[in-house]
């Protein structure tokens, strides 16, 4: 084939073209797959989330978090520079000190709040987490891989509600009774509260929310309009622990 | 070169030095030594074939740990369709229950300590 001047431009030229326009088909057709799949988003939306009813529950009450530190085979350690905590109490006023005034009422004023990891919406410890160990699942859950955890403690200077833990020593020897259906976790990773997420997967709710006799804690997705949690939400005033800061915690508090 | 004989005399003792641990285990007739394993299970088929598990096993653990942890994807096919729940502790260890005998044998005769034990816990049956 022989090929001229004027042929070879034409056919360099268009090729440029070609070249050039494929930015541009990429863009369009990822908007088209972005739309399509928030649309789907719609029918299958999930967003896990808990109520703790601070009205049921009972000044002294350990019971959810014996069940969720059984399961977990999170360790007691006395020292508080060392404990680890997946759910805990608080004082009302140390728990939600935007809250907080002298003269609060109706008994909360000191009565312990329970509190655990919030699982935010727009959680500060996945954004700072150098190793991706920290991450949100798409229902809603912050999880941790503690594979990936260098225990750098990032996520424990961004999470505002001090709902992580480090293990500065090795937590074996303080786990009462180990679980062997659970890890444990070893000396230099951070741990917390993982919504039971072991559980949910063969079907079982959390054992904190199992646990409770009161009915102080109820677990479900409040994207679905007539769940447990949005029914609670919908007849009672609801709060939630800095909602100022913009992470988005999804445990909602009826006090 | 007039230190010939002792420079050669001198090398020829370094490598027989150096390659001591070769003769050692030769002469001591230990060369060919390969860990035996002990399986307690009563089933006759791992996940996948005895061969892809000895070498592959650590990928295979990986891969399984990729998805349970970040992709909450827990059931595993096999080449042969059957499926199994991706568990180190729940599925592995249900059959390897003798730890000492089975994983530490071989890690131990390669010289590689696996973290994997630090948090997972080792069954109970087979205590070193």
């Amino acid at each position: 084939m022989k090929i001229d001047r004027r042929g070879f431009l034409k056919i360099g030229g268009l090729g440029i073209l070609g070249v050039a326009a494929k930015p541009v088909i990429d863009v369009v057709s990822k908007v088209k797959l972005a739309e399509a799949s928030a649309k789907k988003g719609v029918l299958v939306e999930k967003r896990l989330a808990m109520v703790v009813n601070l009205k049921n529950c009972k000044d002294g009450c350990t019971d959810c978090i014996d069940a969720c530190h059984g399961v977990h085979n999170v360790p007691y350690i006395a020292n508080p520079k060392d404990e680890i905590k997946w759910i805990w109490t608080e004082q009302y006023e140390k728990a939600f000190p935007d809250q907080e005034h002298r003269f609060i009422g109706g008994g909360m004023k000191g009565s312990p709040a329970i509190l655990l990891c919030n699982h935010c919406d727009n959680p500060s410890c996945v954004r700072v987490c150098p190793t991706k160990a920290t991450f949100k699942r798409e229902d809603g859950i912050v999880m941790m891989d503690y594979h990936r955890c260098i225990g750098c403690r990032f996520c424990m200077a961004a999470c505002p509600y001090g709902s992580r833990s480090f293990n500065w020593r090795d937590p074996r020897p303080f786990i009462k009774k180990i679980n062997p259906d659970f890890p444990t976790r070893t000396k230099g990773v951070v741990e917390k509260c993982n919504f039971c997420e072991e559980r949910l997967a063969k079907g079982l709710i959390p054992a904190c929310v199992e646990s409770c006799k009161n009915k102080a804690l109820v677990f479900g997705n409040v994207e679905e309009p007539n769940s447990e949690v949005r029914e609670i939400l919908r007849s009672n005033y609801t709060i939630r622990r800095k909602p100022g800061l913009g992470t988005g915690p999804q445990i909602y508090y009826v006090v | 070169m007039n230190n010939r004989i002792i420079i050669i005399a001198g090398l020829i003792i370094f490598l027989c030095l150096i390659t001591f641990p070769i003769w050692y285990n030769v002469v001591g007739g230990k060369a060919a030594y390969a860990p035996e394993l002990k399986i307690v299970s009563e089933e006759k088929q791992c996940v996948e074939s005895t061969k892809y598990m000895r070498a592959k096993h650590m990928q295979l653990l990986n891969d399984w740990r990729n998805s349970v942890v970040r992709e909450d994807k827990r059931t595993y096919t096999a080449l042969d369709g059957k499926k199994y729940d991706m568990s180190l502790s729940n599925t592995c260890l249900k059959c390897h229950s003798n730890k000492a005998d089975f994983c530490d044998k071989c890690h131990n005769y390669v010289e590689v300590t696996p973290t994997c034990w630090n948090c997972h816990v080792a069954p109970e049956g087979n205590k070193l």
